[in-house]
């Protein structure tokens, strides 16, 4: 067993409306960022795990995600095992 | 008829649904824990509002977890009536025992107002002492009551009459300023496709006597114990037990 990092992040799916996002953007133009064209606001979860391997590390974490960490209805998941 | 109301940690609407029942339409009522499976042979599981477990990560989904869960579901499946309101409807799709979700309300506030919602679909065993099209008067309290689902999911929704409440003006028709936290087609509460699980954002077990502002709540909780109910409109308010010995006092 090795003891893996593994880092998931959760988006909002294309065109599911961020009221967040918009409200964070608004409030960067009025810091004074023009240039902004949109931001979207998600999740990073940082998990340390004991696995059998990255592979097996991955596999889990893509389970956790499907299960709890993400709802399929409005978010999209990405894995990535970081050490 | 016996009623169980679940307690999870963050909930707070557990002792108004209670007293609801308990006090108000005089029905047995038990509460259940989060962490106990044992649903005390209860005939209807009540998912109360609130923030259960601080809606950490989304609201609902850790509740959907706990113990009590697993045998509601399980519950659900059977043919159990379940009522799940606001955090409880929240938990109730984390769960999936009613399809899409509820995001943010997209006004950007929490929205705490009363409303008036249209009873759509008065052949729920929740709402059977409506008559059809029956406006009710009742708080809402969410962050996260913008029910969302795809477009195919609400056709289907609208196609078999699972939509039960929809929010609405004064002249009792859905539009976009009675909306208030952007849901799609004004959904404030859905029932599954066997109709034994119902889903809503407003509170009907705050506006069970006169004294909280409307009464109209109440035609819920008869439908539901079976009482026969007359037409419970915002102007008629419908006299509880509770409103008698407080008039006894007065």
């Amino acid at each position: 067993m090795v003891m893996v990092t593994g880092k998931v992040t959760v988006r909002l799916k294309e065109g599911v409306l961020d009221p967040q996002g918009q409200t964070i953007q608004r409030a960067l133009e009025h810091m004074g960022y023009n240039g902004i064209d949109q931001v979207r606001a998600g999740k990073t979860f940082e998990i340390k795990l004991q696995a059998k391997s990255s592979e097996d590390a991955k596999s889990q974490l893509k389970e956790m995600s499907e299960k709890l960490l993400a709802n399929p209805v409005i978010e999209t998941f990405h894995v990535e095992v970081v050490e | 008829m016996r009623i169980g109301v679940v307690t999870f940690p963050g909930s707070n609407c557990d002792y108004d649904a209670y007293a609801a029942f308990r006090h108000v339409v005089g029905c047995p009522v038990d509460f259940l824990w989060h962490a106990d499976p044992d649903l005390k042979d209860v005939d209807c599981v009540i998912l109360p509002g609130g923030f259960s477990f601080g809606d950490y990560l989304r609201a609902g989904a850790i509740a959907r977890f706990s113990p009590v869960m697993q045998s509601v579901i399980k519950f659900a499946g059977d043919g159990g009536l379940v009522w799940g309101i606001c955090n409880g409807f929240q938990v109730l799709t984390e769960a999936g025992l009613l399809p899409g979700t509820l995001r943010r309300n997209a006004q950007m506030r929490f929205a705490c107002q009363q409303v008036r919602i249209r009873v759509e679909n008065n052949k729920t065993p929740f709402t059977r002492g409506c008559r059809p099209g029956q406006v009710l008067r009742m708080p809402i309290a969410h962050g996260e009551g913008n029910y969302y689902a795809d477009p195919d999911v609400i056709a289907k929704l609208e196609a078999n009459n699972q939509i039960v409440f929809r929010y609405v003006n004064s002249d009792g028709e859905p539009d976009l300023r009675s909306n208030p936290n952007g849901s799609r087609h004004n959904i404030a509460g859905i029932v599954n496709a066997q109709g034994n699980v119902l889903g809503m954002m407003p509170h009907p077990e705050r506006a069970v006597e006169s004294i909280l502002g409307s009464a109209d709540g109440l035609a819920l909780f008869q439908s539901l114990i079976g009482v026969g109910v007359q037409a419970v409109g915002s102007e008629t308010t419908s006299a509880s037990p509770l409103i008698e010995k407080r008039r006894a006092r007065v």
